[in-house]
């Protein structure tokens, strides 16, 4: 036992430096994207947001009064720590305890290939794009069965609707998936970024930009946010799956939402915007490299946030279509022409140029087919 | 010192990590919080209503349906991801086996969607009926009030004993 003990401190203790360093800071992220999109939302709805809360307590810290409410994270996680937790009569007890803590591992657990400098993973494990999207696709369980164990309408429905929405938009996150591999001849996270070199025109983003769009818009979708948040639609549902949950169980549900998306995020940067690395500069140092990988991931949560306040949530039926109908086969269609191009031509650039052509065609298509207004 | 720890060896450890942490703190706030229960509150929410029955009931038919055709082409997803591993080896006969690959499968898709399998809401649902075209042939009641229907079921004789002239 001491052997084991010892061996796994020689072999791993740098590594477990970073599974804490990483853990830690997803975790402080999570809090701060919490007040990061509260904030961004009273910007969008020129309101003020938090800003009271303070760290009045730490002499310290006092000079910042609470002006921009940054305290207002710990305040949430402290208060959400002393609520009493309020479990249903009629609900399934154990995986109504259950669900939550499968969200949140799957939402954590995510993060261990993603590489955040050269050489720098928690395991550079050689199939990484599959652990993803094996680890993602538990967090279905969490949500179902946290709609199933309730024992009430509203997260019945709730838990229902999210499940088959993310198993509808898993097929096009993977065909963009595959459309990446065969781009970049390789399973391994590492590998993808190295191969997407530090000329931001190899990154995959310029290379394939149709599977860009259609991942990130999957992604969306994936992580139940705006547009595609039914899963938790206050007007018909109240609070969808997690109506019946109180104190930690909501915390660690809204934890794992917010989780979610800065993984998401993280796997969009590392697959299409180049990973760790730096425009122009080749071998840049592991910090400068971490710096950007951080810069590319803040700016896609942006994205996602900007998203949400800005685009109404679709009806049912609507992102039903859209997946299946528009999504699943505009998903093979790109594999189809990432796969021919490179076929026909052996390198990438017919395909960049194609891309835009193609996304272009869409844009001009979607808004020529805006309907007319019948208001006369 | 050779290396004995793969690199699954580390995830593993990373999701024991992640396990140990969420725990960790659902014990914390177990610790933490109060315990008061009582009748109102343990009841399910229901927008204020008393709770009509369980809600562990019947779903609709689609869902499952859903989930049918999202197993085949995940599967076929999987299938794909060795293929486009090696893709720039094999050229243009993985291009070929592929295109059909994705054809057969495409087939399946077309024929989903032409069932209405894909369609959220039917315009026409198909509804399955009673065969009610011998009802129609049939000739209908000249009688149709209810007292007129109660008269032709009692005998006239019972009915004019019984009832009281008006």
């Amino acid at each position: 036992m001491n052997a084991l003990a010892l061996l796994l401190v020689m072999e791993l203790g740098d590594r477990f430096a970073l599974m804490g360093v990483v853990l830690g800071v997803l975790l402080t992220a999570v809090a701060y994207t919490v007040y990061a999109e509260r904030r961004i939302a009273a910007f969008i709805q020129n309101r003020t947001g938090p800003d009271r809360v303070g760290f009045d307590l730490i002499p310290q810290l006092k000079f910042l009064k609470g002006a921009i409410g940054l305290g207002q994270p710990l305040a949430d996680v402290i208060k959400l720590l002393m609520k009493e937790d309020v479990v249903p009569e009629n609900a399934n007890k154990f995986v109504h305890a259950l669900a939550p803590l499968i969200s949140l591992f799957a939402a954590l657990t995510t993060i261990a290939v993603v590489p955040y400098a050269k050489g720098v993973a928690i395991a550079d494990v050689n199939i990484g794009i599959l652990y993803i999207l094996a680890i993602t696709s538990l967090g279905v369980y969490g949500i179902t069965l946290s709609g199933w164990a309730s024992n009430s309408k509203y997260s019945l429905l709730g838990g229902l609707r999210s499940s088959a929405q993310m198993i509808s938009y898993e097929l096009s996150m993977g065909l963009a998936v595959v459309s990446v591999v065969v781009l970049t001849n390789a399973l391994n996270m590492g590998e993808i970024v190295e191969s997407q070199t530090s000329n931001p025109l190899n990154w995959n983003v310029c290379r394939n930009l149709l599977g860009f769009i259609i991942f990130t818009t999957a992604a969306f979708a994936e992580t139940n946010r705006a547009p595609f948040d039914l899963p938790e639609a206050e007007q018909e549902l109240v609070g969808g799956y997690h109506t019946e949950y109180s104190s930690m169980k909501f915390a660690l549900f809204f934890l794992a939402e917010y989780a979610n998306m800065i993984v998401a995020c993280t796997v969009i940067v590392t697959l299409f915007l180049g990973g760790y690395q730096v425009p122009f500069w080749t071998d840049a140092p592991w910090f400068v490299q971490v710096g950007a990988f951080i810069t590319k991931t803040l700016f896609m949560m942006f994205v996602f946030i900007w998203v949400r306040w800005t685009l109404p949530r679709f009806k049912y039926n609507q992102l039903m279509d859209l997946g299946w109908k528009f999504m699943l086969p505009l998903g093979l269609f790109n594999l189809l022409i990432v796969a021919s191009t490179i076929v026909i031509f052996g390198n990438s650039l017919p395909l960049s140029i194609l891309n835009l052509v193609l996304v272009a065609l869409c844009v001009a298509g979607s808004f020529a087919a805006k309907p007319q207004s019948k208001m006369a | 010192m050779e290396n004995t720890i793969s690199e699954f060896g580390k995830v593993f450890i990373f999701l024991a990590l992640g396990v140990v942490l969420v725990v960790g703190g659902f014990i914390t706030s177990r610790l933490l919080r109060p315990f008061r229960p009582n009748t109102e509150k343990m009841t399910t929410y229901e927008c204020g209503e008393e709770p009509v029955g369980s809600s562990w009931v019947q779903f609709n038919i689609r869902f499952y349906v859903i989930a049918l055709i999202f197993i085949i082409f995940d599967v076929e997803i999987l299938f794909l991801f060795p293929w486009a591993t090696i893709y720039k080896q094999l050229g243009t006969f993985a291009l070929v086996e592929a295109l059909i690959f994705i054809g057969i499968l495409l087939v399946g898709l077309a024929y989903a969607w032409v069932k209405g399998d894909l369609e959220w809401v039917r315009p026409n649902p198909n509804v399955p009926q009673l065969p009610t075209k011998k009802f129609e042939k049939m000739p209908a009641r000249p009688e149709a009030s209810l007292l007129s229907l109660v008269e032709s079921i009692t005998p006239a004789s019972a009915s004019e004993s019984s009832l009281p002239k008006v």
